[in-house]
């Protein structure tokens, strides 16, 4: 074993570890916020929608993120240069970018996994809670983000961090589209030492540290949560 | 009568109510009329419609047909998909924003406190500040006797100092007329007493009141009016000496006499 190139290859793996953490953030965040009306719909309807919000679930669960993302990189990604006029638009160094495209199916992956789990969250919310809101003369909306949102995310918040720390061991699959995450720093490393385990070891350790961060933070933030109820 | 007095329009006023479910016929033309301070209890046997007809009060069921008229304001129905609904959404929101609603199985809101419970309408639906909320709220904690809890978890608190609650929750808003629905049906019996000292304590400052209940001794004591439904009608009307004592009804008769 040799980890001589530790000390050499340490600000790479800096900015990768920022990149991994950027991507896993705004995936989570960008996830949720399809996942919050991809779960509602499919409980108040209408149909039209609620049938779609299934069939996007439905295709992002039955089809490898590994796919997903090179066909929005390699698919999507192929198609916009032919836009007539897209260089010279605001996007365009946007667009030239893989890591964008990366968030991009990242976040449709979450929000097709959690947005399952949103649903099963509205519908388990006890309708008499949301009755007492409605009989109180609350708005749709304000019923929406002061109550059933809030409950719904409650039950489901451990759930739903197990989910995210899934996410985060998927974001190597980045590194298959130029994204310079920690994996793929680690495969830089191999490149240009020749070193095949340790850089991988490594890496592994690198990402065990950050489950680890995680489950710490998540375990903090549902310990604010109220106690579910006996 | 032309030199009569223009009277008070009722606090509350429901006419001729009508609900279908499917092909059930459940309310057949059901009115109450309440002046301010008046008790009415709404008395029957299960699925005689009573539950029904206090949640169509407040549009949580939708009206087959029928009207409601809340301080001599009428709500605007229009046809919807299950029934009529409110044609005005603000409408209706001011509407049950002064009906007071406490429901059999209490319905607090299990991700707050007690104190978040009752202040969540005033700050939400009455634009109160947070201060005033506050304040507002333990006084009714207070006075349901519940101050010390206002930090608890409705989880943690017993069936009948989670209806106190709800009860409390409901005075915060300040309402014209509280709905009553079966408020101790899901109480075990020695949490039952404990409730009903509330309720009677609001009968007694003169609060309008609809109250759907099976205890047939406090209905006869705290009301103005009982009703006695009997699928879907009114089968008996009348102040509690006559629906409990003398009721012109056979079927009513009967039923007191059987639950007494």
């Amino acid at each position: 074993m040799e980890w001589y190139w530790i000390p050499e290859y340490a600000p790479k793996f800096l900015e990768g570890l920022w990149i991994t953490l950027q991507l896993l953030g705004l995936s989570i965040f960008f996830g949720m916020a399809l996942a919050i009306p991809i779960g509602l719909v499919q409980v108040t309807g209408p149909w039209p929608l609620a049938w779609a919000a299934r069939a996007f679930c439905t295709v992002i669960r039955g089809t490898p993120l590994l796919i997903q993302l090179w066909l929005i990189y390699y698919g999507l990604g192929s198609l916009f240069p032919f836009i007539p006029g897209i260089r010279e638009t605001l996007i365009w160094p946007l667009l030239r970018e893989a890591f964008p495209y990366a968030v991009v199916a990242f976040s449709l992956s979450v929000a097709g996994y959690e947005g399952e789990i949103m649903r099963g969250a509205f519908r388990g919310v006890p309708r008499g809670e949301l009755e007492a809101a409605r009989a109180m003369g609350m708005s749709p909306f304000t019923v929406l983000r002061r109550i059933w949102l809030p409950r719904a995310l409650q039950n489901v918040f451990p759930t739903l961090a197990g989910e995210f720390i899934l996410t985060l061991k998927s974001t190597p699959l980045a590194a298959t589209i130029t994204v310079f995450e920690v994996y793929g720093v680690g495969g830089i490393v191999r490149q240009e030492t020749y070193r095949i385990y340790e850089p991988l070891l490594f890496v592994a350790l690198i990402y065990l540290c950050l489950t680890f961060v995680l489950v710490v933070a998540f375990r903090l933030m549902e310990r604010r949560l109220p106690r579910r109820t006996a | 009568m032309p030199d009569a007095p223009v009277p008070l329009p009722p606090a509350i006023e429901v006419r001729d109510l009508h609900k279908h479910f499917g092909t059930a016929h459940v309310l057949r033309g059901v009115g109450v009329a309440a002046q301010d301070g008046d008790v009415v209890s709404l008395i029957g046997s299960s699925g005689s419609g009573k539950s029904t007809f206090l949640r169509c009060i407040n549009m949580l069921e939708a009206p087959t047909s029928g009207q409601i008229h809340l301080g001599g304001e009428q709500l605007i129905l229009k046809p919807g998909r299950d029934g009529l609904v409110a044609r005005d959404r603000r409408q209706l929101e001011g509407f049950r924003a002064r009906l007071g609603m406490v429901f059999q199985s209490f319905n607090l809101w299990q991700h707050m406190t007690v104190l978040q419970n009752v202040i969540e309408g005033p700050m939400q639906i009455l634009g109160l500040g947070r201060a005033e909320a506050i304040a507002r709220a333990e006084a009714h904690l207070a006075r349901v006797g519940l101050w010390e809890k206002r930090d608890a978890y409705p989880a943690y608190l017993s069936g009948g100092q989670q209806q106190r609650v709800a009860i409390a929750r409901a005075l915060a808003m300040d309402p014209q007329v509280m709905l009553f629905d079966e408020p101790t049906s899901a109480l075990d019996p020695e949490l039952v007493g404990e409730v009903l000292k509330v309720i009677r304590e609001l009968a007694d400052e003169g609060r309008t009141m609809l109250l759907v209940t099976h205890e047939m001794r406090f209905a006869r004591d705290v009301s103005s009016k009982v009703l006695y439904l009997h699928q879907g009608q009114i089968e008996e009307e009348g102040p509690p000496e006559q629906v409990f004592g003398a009721p012109l009804s056979d079927r009513c008769r009967a039923f007191v006499a059987s639950v007494h």
